[in-house]
């Protein structure tokens, strides 16, 4: 291996210009002549609107324009859309109410957009939004997940009765009714999956710009996919055609899903900088980043697992209300199903799976994919219930999990998925060593025995990643395809451009994707320069989430790189004059066969262009080639985390001492990297589990809209973490990658909850599992121990 | 509008401002330092911390005109002829950043903890001295061996500068 190569935890390039402020975010960027945009919000959770009167708000210091959802309607602009196709057990479509970017005569929930004041400056449109007398007809709110389905209920959209959204199945449901009507065991599970704020620490931000001398139109904005931003805004909402929209995603503070989607700010924004002819620029503060980012998990859950006589499942069953909030974000429609209901097999052989999920609205903030998005969910169902069903039958965690893995692949689940590499026991194997399973007794002795409660919990987790084979999910409903595309640009020096649709919002993938460029060409890694995040400059491409730019980005990279070497060697052998049969490349230097005769990289990239060697008829002059790559199958990385905690039963304060993961993502490319994503998806866990909970009241106000009352995971919070992989190489892709970034967030809340309750020796601990809850769950197992 | 005049990262640096103006604003609206970044807006996210005469402040909570004369260094400030601060260095070499959002204000704190605790600092006072700053990628593990790292080696640059 090399010092740059695959496998090298190579020091990021990025981090230089992070760690000298000199990063370029979106509100780092001011264009001149720039107005602001204030985005007044429903301070209702339901209410019509009678009536918006916004003279005296015209006459404001500052003010340059003031627009509403009228206005955008008159100029015909189209609502925001949800880019995933459900349909129902009976088969009718999904019901998705109409999304507009400003709200047109109703608003849905607190923070929904009801009209945009534009001014000389961000305070000037603030004060003159303050200015807007809205007469707001309130209507009562529907909140509550497990609730707004049932009659009588407030009704979001008038096309959805029963705020229902969705009634979707998957599964056989008689093979699985057959399988609990044989179960010698049955386990029985309720649990809620606790709704989660994303909070990437930039907030989201937009600068829109028109120039009107080519009528074209530029959006800067923190998105982790600005080609699918650019093909929405222009293909579903109408603001210009593709070839007059340049959408920049410069420096991005964090995504985690929530600046996938297309929202209203961005949206207005590049619309109202047209209308105005002056660039407008709109960042969120945190309050709204609280209220109007799409929120994450949000799921009320009933589930049951058949077992065997000797232990072994023979069927799940899983019924899950699914809350999507006021509208349908971009993609929240596959959330609750394709990325849930499919990874409900766990890393088990379940032969028969039934599950069915109701989608519904609520006069809450739309919810989408935040990291994991849906195989969290399925995750927590299956290693909770997976888990309880080893302890009411009285067997080791560990080996009954182990008695019921996955062990011979490719694997057919009963719910699409086919998995195709793995090994599940050996990851298990060294995560029971490397946790020291064997002395947790003796812990839990020398715990109790300062009155403490000790506990250890497992989570053997797998995701479907490598987002995604495009037919495939055009078959389940998807409204795009999921490839990813590279161009490799190889100047006449011999440095290296590579153009990729992937986005790095903390990836590190100008480091990762220049490793790979480094060791294929054996040119220094410092020769290559990594480019994204602009529709101007990179042809297309899907962006970054699902765990894909190792996966399906780096592999499209990968196959415009054998391009480039095909090329190259055909330029080589006329170089050399030799048949390009005869020409062999390795360690960047092209040899004849069975000669001494060599070139190196740098040299045949001069030659290609000075195209003095071969006749630029037959051969094309140049060198760069561009790949799409569609991958053919998902991935399926997986692995066991491993927490062990101990916990003060007269405060409830718990403390994490031990975290050990072992995961397999198929070959590395950094592991530093690498590791770094799974500590800060485990934290992100973790924060679900023990800490973070959005909370609506029944009249539909965030009580969670500020980091005073929503609780972040602090570095006091959390301990340092163990982490270890195996490999098993993705058969699918030709680098061998699963996909790293979302596990951690993935296997995580179900071994927390599963260490505290194998603590307090009950199964009632809700997430998120707060001292205060602990506390609760302590004293329960106390006072039951002592009627005992 | 009020005359505000500061040091900034050594340079004389003025404005006339808005008197609610606050320093973050003065720092990237004014003086185009944008590596101080807002993450929130009730003081949590650290996002925004500088060195105000020395110490570390949130520049999201003082007013620009409240520090008529202080001396401010950003992130900007740290590094000396072309050399990263030891801090910075340490950031890198322990991959203590993913997005990057963070990292000015983690660093900030950092270098202000060595201040007033010393270099030998262990995980516990880190991750405390740490509360103040928030950090949604890393899951803090690797900024706290940077903070470690960092420190030891700004004892040692300090010594190193001591004896020349």
């Amino acid at each position: 291996m090399s010092a740059t190569g695959i496998g090298a935890s190579v020091k990021r390039t990025e981090d230089i210009r992070f760690i000298t402020g000199k990063g370029h975010y979106t509100d780092d960027i001011n264009r001149h002549g720039q107005a602001y945009a204030y985005f007044l919000r429903s301070p209702h959770a339901h209410a019509t609107i009678n009536k918006i009167d916004a003279s005296a708000a015209l006459k404001a210091p500052g003010v340059v324009a003031i627009f509403t959802g009228d206005d955008i309607a008159a100029d015909k602009v189209g609502g925001l859309i949800c880019g995933w196709m459900i349909h129902s057990k009976d088969g009718s479509p999904m019901k998705a109410g109409a999304h507009p970017a400003l709200a047109q005569g109703k608003v849905r929930y607190v923070g929904d957009h009801v009209a945009v004041v534009i001014a000389d400056t961000y305070a000037q449109a603030r004060e003159a939004g303050e200015k807007i007398v809205v007469d707001y007809g309130v209507l009562p709110a529907a909140t509550d997940t497990a609730t707004t389905a049932k009659p009588g209920a407030p009704q979001v959209h008038d096309v959805a009765p029963n705020n229902t959204v969705y009634n979707w199945h998957i599964g056989d449901k008689a093979a699985t009714d057959a399988a609990f009507a044989a179960a010698a065991h049955v386990t029985k599970l309720d649990l809620i999956n606790n709704r989660l704020i994303p909070n990437a620490m930039e907030p989201r931000a937009a600068v829109g710009e028109y120039d009107s001398g080519t009528d074209a139109l530029t959006l800067y904005t923190t998105s982790q996919n600005p080609h699918v931003a650019r093909l929405v805004l222009s293909a579903f909402i109408g603001i210009a055609p593709e070839h007059k929209l340049r959408v920049i995603a410069p420096d991005v503070g964090g995504g985690f899903g929530s600046k996938i989607f297309i929202y209203a700010e961005e949206t207005v924004c590049v619309w109202a900088a047209k209308k105005i002819d002056r660039p407008v620029k709109w960042t969120a503060d945190r309050t709204e980043a609280f209220l109007s980012d799409a929120h994450g998990r949000d799921h009320v859950t009933h589930a049951e697992l058949a077992l065997d006589v000797g232990g072994k499942i023979t069927g799940l069953r899983v019924h899950t209300i699914a809350n999507l909030g006021a509208y349908l974000s971009t993609f929240s429609s596959s959330v609750p199903t394709y990325l849930y209901g499919l990874l409900l097999s766990g890393q088990y052989n379940i032969p028969a799976i039934y599950c069915e999920v109701d989608a519904v609205y609520t006069n809450t903030a739309p919810v989408d994919a935040y990291r994991g998005a849906g195989r969290p969910e399925a995750t927590f169902v299956v290693e909770r219930i997976v888990e309880i069903a080893a302890r009411q039958l009285g067997r080791d965690p560990g080996e009954f999990r182990r008695a019921n893995f996955v062990t011979s692949f490719p694997h057919q689940t009963p719910v699409i998925l086919a998995y195709d590499a793995g090994n599940y026991g050996g990851a298990l194997d060294k995560a029971l060593a490397l946790a020291d399973y064997k002395g947790i007794g003796a812990r839990k002795a020398a715990s109790a025995a300062k009155g403490k409660l000790r506990g250890i919990g497992f989570s053997a987790y797998i995701e479907a990643c490598g987002l995604a084979p495009s037919a495939a999910v055009g078959s389940l409903g998807a409204g795009v395809g999921l490839w990813e595309s590279a161009e490799v640009r190889v100047n006449p020096i011999g440095t290296v451009e590579v153009l990729t649709g992937s986005h790095s919002h903390g990836q590190g993938h100008e480091t990762t994707f220049a490793q790979l460029v480094s060791q294929r060409l054996g040119i220094p890694f410092e020769n290559v320069s990594i480019v994204h995040g602009d529709t101007d400059k990179v042809q297309m491409g899907m962006g970054t989430y699902g765990s894909r730019s190792g996966a399906v980005g780096m592999s499209a990279v990968s196959k415009a790189l054998d391009k480039i070497e095909a090329k190259a060697k055909k330029v080589a052998g006329h170089v050399l004059e030799a048949s390009e049969q005869d020409i062999e490349f390795k360690d960047g230097k092209f040899t004849v066969k069975g000669t001494d005769k060599a070139i190196d990289f740098a040299s045949v990239a001069l030659q290609a262009y000075i195209a003095h060697k071969f006749n630029g008829q037959e051969l094309e002059p140049g060198l760069k080639e561009t790949a799409f790559w569609d991958p053919t199958n998902f991935t399926f990385p997986a692995g066991v985390h491993i927490c062990e905690l101990e916990i003060d039963p007269e405060t409830g304060v718990t403390t994490i001492d031990r975290w050990t993961a072992v995961d397999d993502f198929g070959a590395l490319i950094n592991p530093m990297i690498v590791e770094g994503q799974v500590h800060g998806g485990v934290a992100q866990g973790i924060g679900q589990a023990m800490l973070e909970g959005a909370v609506y009241n029944g009249d539909g106000q965030l009580l969670t809209a500020s980091f005073m009352d929503y609780c972040m995971p602090r570095a006091d919070d959390l301990p340092s973490f163990r982490v270890e992989t195996i490999e098993t190489r993705c058969p699918s892709n030709p680098l061998g990658i699963k996909g790293c970034g979302e596990a951690g967030a993935i296997a995580a809340p179900p071994a927390v909850i599963n260490a505290i309750t194998d603590a307090v020796g009950h199964e009632d601990v809700a997430m998120p599992a707060t001292a205060q809850v602990i506390w609760r769950a302590a004293q329960k197992a106390i006072l039951k121990r002592a009627a005992e | 509008m009020i005359h505000v005049s500061m040091i900034v990262n050594g340079k004389a640096a003025s404005a006339d401002v808005d008197s609610r103006t606050l320093l973050v604003q003065f720092l990237r609206e004014n003086l185009r330092l944008t590596g101080t970044h807002v993450g929130c807006d009730t003081s949590q996210c650290g996002a925004c911390v500088v060195h105000v005469d020395g110490r570390a402040i949130k520049s999201c909570t003082a007013l620009a005109v409240s520090l008529e004369g202080a001396e401010v260094t950003t992130i900007e400030g740290l590094a000396k002829g072309g050399k990263l601060h030891p801090m910075q260095q340490a950031f890198q070499d322990n991959h203590g950043l993913q997005c990057g959002f963070c990292t000015p204000g983690m660093i900030m704190s950092a270098i202000d903890m060595v201040n007033r605790k010393g270099s030998h600092l262990d995980e516990h006072t880190i991750r405390e001295e740490l509360d103040g700053n928030i950090c949604r990628c890393t899951g803090y593990h690797n900024i706290v061996k940077s903070v470690a790292q960092g420190a030891r080696e700004m004892a040692t640059a300090g010594a190193a500068k001591a004896a020349e």
